[in-house]
């Protein structure tokens, strides 16, 4: 089977100073990629540049035709003054996906949100508004490429283990993950399998 | 890209520094045979009298900035269209130049007026026209300073400045329409004297004296952007190293 | 890429979704969205203030002090247009989303007319009755700003991608926007000296109008590539 996704050459600068150069990176259904590297080394522009947010200065980035991509970053791009129900509505329909009410509560109360839908989300903690934002995922078709940017961070035991439990059911749909995390994943999540980890190095 | 190979930085550098003495020397020469042309050998002006001959700085500095304008604009595009950064650079050094020009213009306008009108500005067309043309070079100076990153910042410019260049036509007919329908003005700058040849002449020399300082001023902030943005690669480093010792 | 019908069809739901969306945050932070209302009619009456209540005076002033200060007012809440989708990271989602940015830009700019726009439209014509405006008059204000206050929410929205995120924004933003914004100025406001003056206001509806189609099809463009070239 193909990869879902296929990178090359690619190449970053912030401000002057480049980040990292003629990188090759590659995602194929059913894997977990971890992507590592010390702070600083450009984690999270690599994964805007694989989930297409910015052009990359140099080389390609491709996505297989009819594959989805999803991306959550630090950002969990949720309107203060919408109620959980109305945030996940909106991104559903800025992604074209046609989901109904029960659509979407089923989502919340896999994140454990079960009766704060009409909340605002100004009301909500930092692990709350990460839940609403990883609830997005399972509002999501078919099981496509998910890019995180740190999906752990706030979040408490138990909504570690629930985004455990979705990464696996995903990939063992034939979806795959790209992810970083500044938490070992084998304690953490020790039923997601496989996790290949992927090292963004040193430039030149 | 093989079009494009005579603009690596380090080519230019080199081949815009043999050039600038030539370039300033032309200027002098041309600006002060322009100005002799101009305020001694033309005639004095039946109805304007001595006053009017700055319109020999006037006219030209107008052109320059316009032209600037459209060669800042263009030159931009060209380095987002086509990632070619010495383009971009060259649009940004370009700027501060027709911003002077711009205000040259308006400052010799408002010379010219007081003696002629009795007023130190006129919102005739030319003039208010004139006047959002610095607007906009200012715009675009602020624009790309506030940006930080050299290639957001490039871009940016580029498509505000092709912005400007697609509205100038616009603003200056609106502008013309304003003033004929006011008819507050009865004054213009477009009715300047009677034009002999010799006073042409002197015109052209001007102009050629303002392109050649042009070129001059703007390949020395080039050279300057350049050593700025490209302090990392090798013949930099060299080119420092080389000048230290010199020092 | 999809038959033509889904295509259409993406298009008119992206529309509604943005409309819902922020029409929706609009509406539960009324006071906000009406600041520039409120300085719309400080800012107009500060100049009989300053220049003298002598009505003659007045009504000739009108047509450009109500232009200008609907100008102004307009630009007010133009920053917020993307800063606030930026900082909270939806800005990132609506670009990959696949939705057409061309057509995001358009319906922002839709919003914001709706919300301070078309505000500032209702509340000129009071605005003008206090400067003595005769009712022909007014009614030239009211179609003049109609087909004008629409020209400035679409180039604040590129002005207000082009200034995303930086720290000088707000005022960067009015600096480069106001200039591209003095044709509209000149024939809005000239309808209504025309019609005062007892001259036919059409041309400067006509121009206006133009000025309006040239807004509609260029500014969407060039806002979608100030938003990609901003994310950079």
């Amino acid at each position: 089977m193909g990869s879902i996704l296929n990178a090359e050459g690619l190449a970053c600068r912030r401000g002057m100073r480049r980040l990292f150069r003629e990188v090759k990176f590659e995602v194929s259904p059913g894997e977990v990629v971890w992507i590592k590297g010390s702070n600083g080394r450009g984690k999270s522009s690599l994964l805007r540049l694989l989930a297409g947010i910015v052009a990359p200065d140099e080389g390609e980035v491709r996505l297989a035709t009819g594959a989805s991509c999803a991306f959550i970053g630090h950002a969990n791009a949720l309107k203060d003054d919408l109620s959980a129900l109305e945030n996940l509505r909106f991104m559903a329909g800025l992604r074209g996906l046609s989901v109904s009410q029960q659509d979407v509560l089923a989502a919340l109360q896999t994140l454990g949100l079960a009766g704060r839908e009409g909340s605002p989300v100004r009301t909500f903690s930092q692990g709350q508004r990460r839940r609403v934002a990883l609830a997005r995922l399972a509002l999501e078709a078919s099981p496509g490429l998910w890019i995180l940017d740190e999906p752990f961070d706030a979040l408490d035991t138990t909504g570690t283990a629930v985004l455990g439990k979705m990464l696996s059911g995903h990939v063992a749909q034939g979806g795959c993950v790209v992810l970083t995390s500044h938490l070992e994943l084998s304690l953490v999540v020790p039923d997601l399998a496989p996790v290949r980890e992927w090292v963004l190095g040193a430039t030149s | 890209m093989r079009l494009f190979t005579f603009a690596a930085p380090s080519r230019f550098y080199g081949l815009s520094g043999a050039l600038l003495p030539w370039l300033w020397a032309s200027a002098l020469l041309l600006a002060s045979a322009g100005l002799y042309v101009g305020f001694v050998l033309a005639p004095t002006d039946a109805t304007q009298g001595e006053a009017y001959r700055i319109i020999y700085i006037h006219v030209p500095a107008a052109w320059m900035s316009m032209v600037l304008y459209l060669a800042m604009a263009g030159w931009a595009a060209v380095g987002w269209a086509w990632n070619v950064r010495l383009a971009s650079m060259l649009a940004r050094a370009i700027a501060p130049t027709g911003a002077l020009f711009a205000f040259i213009a308006l400052w010799t306008g408002a010379l010219w007026g007081k003696p002629t009108w009795g007023t130190w500005w006129v919102w005739d067309a030319r003039l208010t026209s004139q006047l959002i043309l610095l607007f906009l070079y200012l715009g675009f100076m602020a624009l790309v300073e506030a940006i930080d990153d050299p290639k957001r910042s490039d871009q940016a410019g580029a498509l505000l400045a092709v912005i400007g260049a697609i509205n100038v036509p616009i603003i200056y007919f609106s502008v013309r329409w304003w003033n004929t329908l006011h008819q507050g003005a009865s004054v213009s700058m477009t009715a300047a004297p009677k034009m002999a040849s010799i006073m042409l002449t002197a015109m052209m020399v001007m102009t050629f004296a303002f392109w050649a300082y042009a070129f001059a001023v703007v390949f020395t902030r080039t050279r300057a952007i350049i050593l700025e943005r490209e302090q990392d690669a090798d013949w930099v480093r060299t080119l420092v190293r080389e000048e230290a010792v010199d020092a | 890429m999809g038959s033509g019908g889904d295509i259409v069809k993406a298009r008119s739901s992206v529309w509604r979704v943005i409309l819902g969306r922020d029409l929706r945050m609009a509406g539960r932070r009324r006071i906000d969205a009406l600041l520039p209302v409120v300085f719309f009619v400080v800012a107009v009456t500060l100049f009989p203030l300053g220049v003298g209540p002598e009505p003659q005076m007045l009504r000739q002033m009108a047509p450009g002090v109500v232009w200008v200060c609907a100008l102004m007012a307009s630009m007010m809440s133009v920053t917020a247009m993307y800063s606030v989708d930026h900082a909270d990271g939806t800005l990132e989602q609506m670009v990959i989303s696949g939705q057409s940015l061309v057509a995001i830009a358009a319906a922002k700019a839709l919003v914001h007319w709706l919300t301070t726009g078309l505000p500032l439209l209702v509340m000129s014509p009071v605005l003008g009755v206090l400067f003595d405006v005769r009712a022909e008059a007014l009614a030239a204000l009211c179609l003049g700003l109609l087909l004008g206050t629409p020209i400035l929410s679409l180039l604040g929205g590129v002005g207000s991608a082009l200034t995303l995120g930086l720290r000088s924004g707000g005022v960067l933003l009015i600096l480069l926007v106001l200039p591209l914004t003095i044709p509209a100025l000149i024939f809005g406001a000239g309808a209504v000296s025309a019609v005062d003056a007892g001259i036919s206001p059409a041309g400067h509806y006509s121009l206006l109008g133009a000025l309006l189609i040239l807004s509609a099809l260029g500014a969407p463009l060039a806002t979608a590539a100030a938003l990609r070239i901003a994310l950079h």
